[in-house]
Parts: structure tokens; C-alpha cells; sequence
């Protein structure tokens, strides 16, 4: 019996030296440029002796400014990929017309939107979300860390090994054909055998681990550890939509791994639950992946809101307008999302009952985000506004986004629906709403947090300029597609036959150059900002004439964030600490009981990830290896009791008294 | 006694000139921008599709009596209160009124309100599946009018339209008489597609193993262009049809045409045609197997196979208990693209049996050099599934293994 037992096949699957396309140039180049890259970098690390830096400061901390700051550079890094991927699909539509064919053949151009899709919704907008909610939300409620430190480190790095499984995909091996979703019964083993799908499915898992548990951990933390004095209606904006978003997070993450979990058996182990014989139901699939996609979306939106909330407030230098709507509107989002995911197929055949339901849940979402949009008007109105860099994206998110809002509602009502469903109308509106509202709240973000995490401000004019390259390349790339929409023209076409969508398509794709300029002007920023930053120090840690807690202490925080609890007494806790002269606490400093770094997230996501990488290829020894090995990895560091320090009084004090020494040589 | 003219408002006025022409030439480029394109949605041929741009103009001029205010606003506020403007109230603590609230809340609610009424109404009359009643507005069915039937079939990756009261059928064409309600049934043979005329009606999901129905009318004559919007595979992007718009006279031409083209669609002819194909040219059919379309539905076109219906009302009955086994290979269906080695629709490596991310075009593509008589990127080195070349030495030639779990094992009756 073990005659015709294939050796090869036993050590390595399905993997085999053919799986690297060493052939192909554009990923010859790309994997040039990658391994160059990478090796400088290793290069410069290991030339510099920074690897013990690394990792005892960064890989294994538990400190949430430090995971906060990892998740975002993943988002940036995880960005110029999904981008890239952008670029290719832009230039290939507007070259392939008529009888010219482009550069990408189907197949690789079918990879290509399956991966942009994928990756910038789980690797760029997810783990920039994440970031910014881990940095910022502990500082705003007065806390010392999230609740469950270790947790946090692991949430991080499972979300980097899907990241890092995805990645592979591009070297070794295909990745899915099958849309960012992977639409069943394309999905299916029948349909998409090979490797891609499996790399989607397990990237996916492996990072939505990581999403699940950030998720509860953030919960938890609002729930909490708040300061004393801040009840849930003195809670900032930020962290209520931190709370919303977070909510979502674990309520529909769980349908998402479900899902997938199903779609695998399909695959792995010939099951038919999304097949089109044997009773499958490729409907179900439709469903149980938009149950999951569609409150997905205000995942990211809701903490991009609470961004432009605190943006507003603070450079109109007054309290946010109608707080409580605000906190009411967002959680009747929040709540609302749950119940339209069935508008992302109106056109499967539902009847007109059901469809109108679910139409009128999604308008009646336009009424909360409306009130939304009002109060920031209200807020700038008898402001006194200052329009540094991050307030001008408030000032372009609204018309951007309200515009997206209008074609979002128009998608809503059925009957247009069925002429503009899947056409690069849809496209365009939910770019529309991604990136005018996610990404410009995210970068608004990161202007407006930047010299809390690193003690000086981003130089102004590439931050400018940045802003301008964004707003202007975005209309372009989207105007024309919602005109090419109206065309009826579909999406995911890789090639098109009318040559009248040509001029159309060559204008967006300059577009995405001018978007290029635009993320080129950020990464110049941070650069420049890094050589001009003694230029750019602040001393203070409250640059803006900030309101919330974040900006009470220093910049960037001390490991402990605050040397004593705040006490809060009103919404906007450090404005009303300022203006009832609030003084530093100069002495009675104790000992601070702060949680140890640990390098077991980084064990437990490698592990995973090598786990995943065995299930893709059908390296089955290796899965049951590392399955082992991280089951074993988790029980050990249950036994691990060395897991908490306290940081000296003496040492608080010398911190404390630098501080006061920096703000007492600034007046 | 007459005012002097200031000499500022002079220059004010030819500013405002050329600004207005400015703008108006702005119009006018976009407007010759867009004339150069075909606005398909915007200005449909049939009744459907007219009542559906409708609803997107109400809809959007509803909404902008919010969204123009709003986006003024911003611009006007961002301008008034710039901390540099000494003449603008600073109020700090202004940040609640009821009235206000009770705006904002209101203006919106009163908007969706209007829009959930239309859409409620415009969802029920506009229901694909509901027969149409009207062929073009103040134009009501006649009672005694047949309607046409059409079934339309998505294969990978072409259409077939099967027209049940001519005996005839066609492969990416298809014809109808102007004023004539059409009712559409849609299926798919292997995965998703959406049936979507432009200038006709909404689109609609084809779905295997299902059927969903689909309700238009033309109302102008002259040659339209369908297509698929749910992406499905390889020749996905060349999935197109010509949709035919003729006087009555000229479809019963259309039909004689097709009807002397003497080829036959048996359930053989339709298993050869249903295999992975891309860009084929127009193909008819005089006649038709009877029952194809609900065979299809019931994946049951191969000879020996048992339609799903049947599967169906043996479970409902109470089972096939010591039968099941041999029911069971003859419900497979989604195998036969693995188990006859055509490519199927979204393979990648290894089991698409080319080199990962390579130029080599997938099978059931036609090479576009034969096609077009010219090279291109696509032109295919190596014969598509023969083994790369590229290979390593010694490496086995042709198709890859597939999933493993797929692989056919001995003695399926098809």
C-alpha cells in the first residue's frame, strides 16, 4: 500500500519549486524590489544592533501607545501594496480597449482586484482603525493601558500573520480569484481549485482572531477603566464611537469566521454548503457574508466620525454641538447596521416586501449621519476656527462625504439599485464614502494625534499639499467612474469592447497618479517632520489647545500615561481641568503597577501563521505539527506568573520632574 | 437724477461675467464630454428602465434639497468663523439648542420619509418578477397580448437565449419586437452571473440550480448591447450579447433566420457548447430539446443524471433509504469541469496547471492573436494545458493536480 506513495508530495503538498513565478516580470521586479528592501532594512537593524531594541520596546510590549503605533505602520505599509494593486487595475482598463489587450491577463487581473479589495479593507483600513483606537482611547478615558495588555499584543500579531500569509501569496504561489468576498459557488473547490482561495480563507481567519480579541479588549477597557468622575455621558466622542465600533466588531466577526469555517469545509473536506449541487445554497453564502459585510463598514466609519468630532471641537475651539445626539446617533447607527446587509443584493431575487424593508433600514441610516454632519456645522458655527492641517480634512470630508452619502441612499431605493448594482457607479460611491470619510478621517487623524505619540508636530506644508493631492485625485479617479457607471458600465471587467470609455477611464487613471502624489507628500511629511522635528518640538503635550484627557500629560506619555488618575467633572475633562487652574501634581508620587512584556503573541501569531501556511499548501505534518505546537505555545504561557512590575516612586518622580522642568523652561 | 457709476462695480460685473461664463464653459465641455458617451441609464429604450431612471432623478433632487444647503453651509461657516475674522461672534458655549436639534433631526427624517414612500411603491410596480403591466406610460398590456418568453441561460462564458414558443435558440443575440412585454426566465450552468440589459430593464442575478424571472419591454427599435455584472471567471469581461430591438416584422425575419440555420441544440450540442468558451461569435439554432431550459435548472442536461426537483420529492416523500448511494453520483454536478479537465472557472496554481501569475492565457480563452490577427501579451507561448515549458526538468507535464479531495475517483457514470 505504501508502493505509490508520493515522497514529494508527503513533505511538501501542493508546494513545489513551480510555485514561484521567477518567470513572471512585473513580480520578478516587484520581488526584487521587496527582498532589496527588506534586506536594507534587516541590513540596517542588525548594523545598528537595534534587534534587542526592537524587540524588548516594540514586538513584546503590552504598552497600547507602542501597539497602537505598530498597527498603524502595518496600515501604511499594508496601503502602498493595496495601492499598488490600484495602480495596476486603473492602467490596465484604460489601456485595454478595443483591439489592445493591456498588460494584465485575466487571471492575474482577477488576483489583483481580489487582493485590492481584501487588503484594504483587512490590512489597511482595519489595522489603521485599530491603531488609532488603541492609542488614543486609553489616554482619553484616563487610563493606564487597555484591560487586557497581553491580549493586545497577540490581537496585533495575529493580525500581522494574516497579513504575512496574504503577502505570500503575491512570491509563492496565487492568491483568489474569487472577489474580495469570495462569492460562492465561484469559491467552491469545483470552481476555484488551487491554492488562492485557501490563502484568502486563512489570512482572513488568522487576522480576524486578532480583530475579535482587540475587539472585546477595547469593550472592556471603556467599560471598565474609565476615570473616575467620567460617566458614560461625559465619555468622548472618540470613545463612544470606539465603543460602537467595537460592539460591531464582536458581534459580527464570529458570523465571519462561521462563514469562512463553512466555505473550508466545502473545500477541504468535500462538504456542500455553498455548492450548487447536493443541496448547497450559494444564497446563504450571499447572506451570512454580508451579515458580516455590512456593519463592517461602519466598523470603520464610526471611529473616522469620532475622529472628525474631536478635530471639530478642538480647532473651532468650542464644545462639540449636541453631544448627546451625537452619542444617541451613533449608537442608533450602530444599531441599524445590523439590520441592511441584504441591500448588497437586492437584485438576487427577493421579493418586493423584503426588498423594501430593507431598503427603508438603509435610508433610515441617512438620518442619524445627517444629524451627524449637522452638529459639526453647528460647531464650526461661532467657532473660532483654526484651519492647521488637520481641520482642512473636516473642511473636505464633508461635501465629499455627504455626495457619498446621496449615491449610498440612491443604491438603496431597489429599483435603481437593479440598473446600477455591481456597475462601477457602486464603485465609485463606496470609494466615495471609504475614502472620503474612512481614510480622510484616519489621516486627519494622524495629523492631529502625531505629536501626542512622538512630541512634535508634522511639518504644515506636506501636509497641505498631501491633503490637496488626496481631495483633487480622489474626484478625479471617482467622477468618471460614476459617469462610466451611468454608461452601464460593470465592474471587475478586465477588458472593455466601447472605445467611447476610454477618455473616461484614462482620466481616472491620472487621478490615481495625483492620489499617488498625495501618499508620496505624507511619507515626504514624515520625513521631513523627522529631520525639522526640533524645529517642530512640543514641550507642552497639549499643542492644539486640546479638551480631552490625552492632552493633560506629556508628550509622547510616559509608560504609565498618568502619574495619578485624573478626576473628571465635566465633558471635555482637560479644557475644564485649564480653565479651573489646574495645577501638576508635584509630590506623593508611589510606585506605579504596570503588566511585563511578554513574547508570547509573537510565538502564538508565528505558529498560526506557519499553521495556515501548512492548511494552503496541504503540508499536513506541519499542520499538525504547529497545530500542536501552538496549543502547546498557549498551555505554557498559562504558567507563566511573571507578569506584572512596578515602576519605583523614585522614578516616577524623575519623570515627573523632567516634565515639569520642560514646561516651567517653556513659560 | 442718475447714480455715477462706481468704478468698482463695473469690475465687479465683468468679473462675475467671466466667471459665469467661466462656469458655463465648464458646463458645456462636460456636456460635450458626455455627449461623446453613451449614458445608457440615463436615457434608456424601454419602459422599465425609463421608470427606474425617474426614480433616480426624484431621488436625487429629493436629497439635494439637503445636501446643497449642507455643503454651502460648510464652506460659508469654515469661511465666516476663520479665527483671523475680528467681525465673527465667538461663542463658546453654544453647543445646544432644542430648536436646532429638532431641525436637524427633522429635516432628514421628512426627506427619507418622502423616499421611503416612493421606494416602497416603486419597488412593488417595478418588481422584476411581477408581469408588466404597462408598455410604455398612458399605454396599458392589452388583456389578449401574448407576451414573448425568453430563456436565457449564462454559460461560462456566453449566453444562450432559448425562445420556447419558435423551437429556436441563440448564442450571444438575441432579438425582440418593440412594444412586446418579454418574460425572461434565468438560469446559470455553472456559477454566478446577472443578467443586465442597460437600455432595457434592471439587471437580475442567473443562478444555478435556481430560476429567476425577469419582466421588460422595448419601445424603440435598434441594436442594444447586454452583459454580466457579477463576475464570474476567466472570460468574464467578454461576456457580452447584442440585444436586437426590431419592428414586429423584422423579428419574425429574425426568427426565420435563425430557424433555417439549421443547426440542431440537442442536450448534446448544449453540453459541448457548455463548456468554458470565450468570445464566441453569434450561433442559431433551429431547433431546441424539449424541456432544456428545466433541465438545466435541474442540472440534469447529462444523460443519466437525476434533476435536483426529483432529488427533491424523494426526500419529501421520506427518503430513498438503500438507494441513496447510487442517487447520490448521479446529483454531481459541480465536478465535471475538474473530472473532464476543463479549467474551471477561477482556478489558480497548482491546480490551473499554468505557471502562477503567468501570461499564459487559461484555457477556453480563444488566443487573442487568432482572434484579432494580431500578438499580444496574451499570445500563449505554449499550447494552454500542455505542459508550460517553463516546468522544471523532469517535472510532469499537463495539468497539475487539482484539490485533492476533488480528484475523481473510478466509475462516475458521466
Amino acid at each position: 500500500m505504501f508502493s505509490n506513495l508520493d515522497l514529494q508530495q508527503l513533505i511538501f503538498g501542493r508546494l513545489s519549486l513551480e510555485a514561484i513565478p521567477y518567470h513572471e516580470p512585473i513580480l520578478l521586479v516587484t520581488f526584487a524590489v521587496v527582498a532589496l528592501g527588506g534586506a536594507a532594512l534587516l541590513g540596517a537593524i542588525t548594523w545598528y544592533g537595534k534587534w534587542g531594541y526592537l524587540w524588548r520596546e516594540w514586538f513584546t510590549s503590552v504598552d497600547h501607545k507602542k501597539i497602537g503605533i505598530m498597527y498603524i505602520v502595518l496600515a501604511i505599509v499594508m496601503l502602498l501594496r493595496g495601492f499598488a494593486d490600484a495602480v495596476m487595475m486603473i492602467t490596465q482598463k484604460a489601456l485595454s480597449v478595443g483591439v489592445n489587450e493591456g498588460y494584465l491577463p485575466p487571471h492575474h487581473y482577477d488576483q489583483i482586484f481580489s487582493a485590492h479589495g481584501m487588503i484594504m479593507i483587512f490590512f489597511m483600513a482595519m489595522p489603521f482603525v485599530t491603531g488609532m483606537m488603541n492609542y488614543v482611547m486609553p489616554l482619553q478615558i484616563g487610563a493606564r493601558d487597555v484591560a487586557f495588555p497581553f491580549l493586545n499584543n497577540f490581537s496585533f500579531w495575529m493580525t500581522a500573520g494574516g497579513a504575512v500569509l496574504t503577502m505570500m501569496s503575491l512570491f509563492v504561489g496565487e492568491f483568489s480569484r474569487a472577489t474580495w468576498l469570495g462569492f460562492a459557488p465561484l469559491s467552491g473547490a469545483a470552481y476555484s481549485p488551487g491554492v488562492g482561495v485557501d490563502y484568502y480563507i486563512w489570512g482572513l481567519q488568522i487576522a480576524g482572531v486578532g480583530t475579535t480579541l482587540s475587539g472585546i479588549n477595547l469593550i472592556a477597557t471603556i467599560v471598565k477603566m474609565r476615570a473616575p468622575g467620567m460617566t458614560m455621558m461625559k465619555l468622548p466622542v472618540f470613545c463612544w464611537t470606539t465603543l460602537a465600533s467595537n460592539a460591531i466588531i464582536v458581534t459580527i466577526f464570529p458570523v465571519l469566521t462561521a462563514t469562512l469555517a463553512l466555505l473550508s469545509l466545502d473545500r477541504y473536506v468535500g462538504t456542500h454548503f455553498f455548492t450548487n449541487d447536493y443541496g448547497g445554497n450559494a444564497m446563504m453564502y450571499m447572506n451570512l457574508i454580508w451579515i458580516w459585510g455590512h456593519p463592517e463598514v461602519y466598523v470603520l466609519i464610526l471611529p473616522a466620525f469620532g475622529i472628525f468630532s474631536e478635530v471639530t471641537s478642538t480647532f473651532c475651539s468650542k464644545r462639540l454641538f449636541g453631544y448627546t445626539s451625537m452619542v444617541y446617533a451613533t449608537m442608533v447607527i450602530a444599531l441599524v447596521s445590523w439590520l441592511v446587509w441584504l441591500h448588497h443584493f437586492f437584485t438576487m431575487g427577493a421579493g418586493p416586501t423584503v426588498n423594501s424593508f430593507f431598503a427603508i433600514a438603509s435610508m433610515i441610516i441617512s438620518i442619524p449621519t445627517g444629524a451627524k454632519v449637522f452638529n459639526w456645522l453647528f460647531t464650526m458655527y461661532r467657532g473660532k476656527i483654526r484651519f492647521e492641517t488637520p481641520f482642512i480634512w473636516v473642511v473636505g470630508f464633508i461635501p465629499t462625504f455627504v455626495i457619498g452619502g446621496l449615491t449610498g441612499v440612491l443604491l438603496a431605493v431597489p429599483p435603481v439599485d437593479f440598473v446600477v448594482h455591481n456597475s462601477l457607479f457602486l464603485v465609485a460611491h463606496f470609494h466615495n464614502v471609504i475614502i472620503g470619510g474612512v481614510v480622510f478621517g484616519l489621516l486627519a487623524g494622524v495629523q492631529y494625534w502625531f505629536p501626542k505619540a512622538f512630541g512634535y508636530k508634522l511639518d504644515p506644508f506636506w501636509g497641505k499639499a498631501s491633503f490637496w493631492c488626496w481631495l483633487i485625485g480622489f474626484w478625479t479617479v471617482f467622477l468618471p467612474l460614476y459617469i462610466l457607471g451611468l454608461m452601464g458600465v460593470t465592474r471587475r471587467t478586465q477588458h472593455f469592447e466601447d472605445p467611447s470609455v476610454q477618455p473616461f477611464l484614462t482620466v481616472a487613471a491620472f487621478g490615481v497618479f495625483i492620489i499617488m502624489a498625495g501618499i508620496l507628500a505624507f511619507l515626504i511629511q514624515l520625513f521631513v517632520s523627522y529631520l525639522r522635528r526640533e524645529k517642530l518640538r512640543d514641550l507642552t503635550g497639549d499643542p492644539w489647545d486640546g479638551r480631552t484627557l490625552e492632552w493633560a500629560t506629556s508628550s509622547p506619555p510616559p509608560p504609565y500615561n498618568f502619574a495619578f488618575t485624573p478626576v473628571v467633572h465635566d465633558l471635555d475633562a482637560w479644557w475644564d481641568m485649564k480653565k479651573r487652574g489646574y495645577d501638576h501634581p508635584l509630590e506623593g508620587f508611589r510606585p506605579i503597577h504596570m503588566p511585563k512584556n511578554t513574547g508570547a503573541g509573537v510565538v502564538l501569531a508565528g505558529l498560526s501563521t506557519v499553521l495556515g501556511f501548512a492548511l494552503v499548501w496541504y503540508i499536513w505534518w506541519l499542520a499538525a505539527l504547529s497545530f500542536v505546537a501552538l496549543i502547546a505555545a498557549a498551555i505554557i504561557h498559562t504558567f507563566n506568573y511573571n507578569r506584572d512590575y512596578y515602576i519605583p516612586a523614585e522614578e516616577v518622580v524623575r519623570i515627573e520632574g523632567r516634565r515639569m522642568a520642560q514646561l516651567a523652561g517653556r513659560a | 437724477m442718475s447714480k455715477p457709476i462706481r468704478p468698482n462695480a463695473y469690475r465687479r460685473s465683468i468679473l462675475s461675467l467671466t466667471r459665469r461664463s467661466a462656469r458655463g464653459l465648464a458646463l458645456l465641455a462636460l456636456a460635450g464630454l458626455l455627449s461623446g458617451c453613451n449614458l445608457v441609464v440615463m436615457n434608456p429604450a424601454g419602459d422599465v428602465a425609463v421608470q427606474q431612471r425617474n426614480l433616480i432623478i426624484a431621488s436625487t433632487a429629493l436629497m439635494l434639497l439637503v445636501i446643497l444647503p449642507v455643503i454651502a453651509l460648510t464652506f460659508l461657516f469654515a469661511w465666516r468663523y476663520r479665527a483671523s475674522n475680528p467681525d465673527a461672534t465667538y461663542d463658546p458655549d453654544f453647543h445646544h439648542s432644542t430648536q436646532l436639534e429638532v431641525v436637524i433631526w427633522t429635516v432628514p427624517l421628512l426627506i427619507i420619509i418622502a423616499l421611503g414612500a416612493m421606494t416602497w411603491i416603486g419597488t412593488h410596480t417595478l418588481d422584476p418578477f411581477r408581469p408588466l403591466t404597462r408598455i410604455a406610460p398612458n399605454k396599458p398590456v392589452p388583456p389578449d397580448m401574448k407576451h414573448l418568453t425568453v430563456e436565457v441561460v449564462a454559460l461560462d462564458w456566453k449566453w444562450l437565449f432559448i425562445y420556447p414558443e419558435y423551437g429556436v435558440a441563440s448564442v450571444n443575440e438575441m432579438a425582440a419586437p418593440v412594444d412586446v412585454p418579454i418574460s425572461f426566465r434565468i438560469t446559470s450552468s455553472s456559477v454566478w452571473n446577472t443578467f443586465y440589459v442597460p437600455a432595457m430593464a434592471g439587471m437580475i442575478y442567473a443562478m444555478p440550480a435556481m430560476e429567476t424571472k425577469l419582466h421588460g419591454v422595448m419601445n424603440e427599435e435598434g441594436d442594444f448591447t447586454g452583459q454580466s455584472a457579477h463576475y464570474s471567471g476567466s472570460g468574464f469581461s467578454r461576456m457580452n450579447f447584442g440585444f436586437r430591438s426590431l419592428s414586429q416584422q423584422g423579428f419574425d425575419e429574425w426568427v426565420a433566420k435563425v430557424k433555417s440555420a439549421g443547426a440542431a441544440l440537442d442536450r448534446e450540442a448544449y453540453l459541448k457548447l457548455e463548456k468554458p468558451s470565450e468570445e464566441v461569435p453569434v450561433q442559431y439554432y433551429a431547433t431546441v430539446d424539449n424541456g432544456l431550459f428545466d433541465a438545466v435548472v435541474g442540472l440534469c442536461v447529462t444523460p443519466g443524471q437525476m434533476c435536483v426537483g426529483e432529488m427533491h420529492h424523494i426526500d419529501r416523500t421520506g427518503g430513498a433509504a438503500e438507494e441513496s448511494e447510487a442517487n447520490r453520483v448521479r446529483l454531481d454536478y459541480d465536478n465535471r469541469r475538474l473530472e473532464s479537465g476543463d479549467e474551471p472557472s477561477g482556478a489558480t496554481f497548482p491546480a490551473s496547471g499554468r505557471p502562477p501569475q503567468g501570461s499564459v492565457q487559461p484555457q477556453g480563452a480563444i488566443p487573442r492573436d487568432q482572434h484579432l490577427g494580431r500578438g499580444g501579451v496574451n499570445a500563449p507561448e505554449t499550447q494552454p494545458d500542455q505542459g508550460q515549458g517553463n516546468a522544471l526538468p523532469g517535472a510532469e507535464k499537463g495539468p497539475a493536480p487539482a484539490q485533492l479531495n476533488t480528484q475523481p475517483t473510478e466509475g462516475h457514470p458521466h
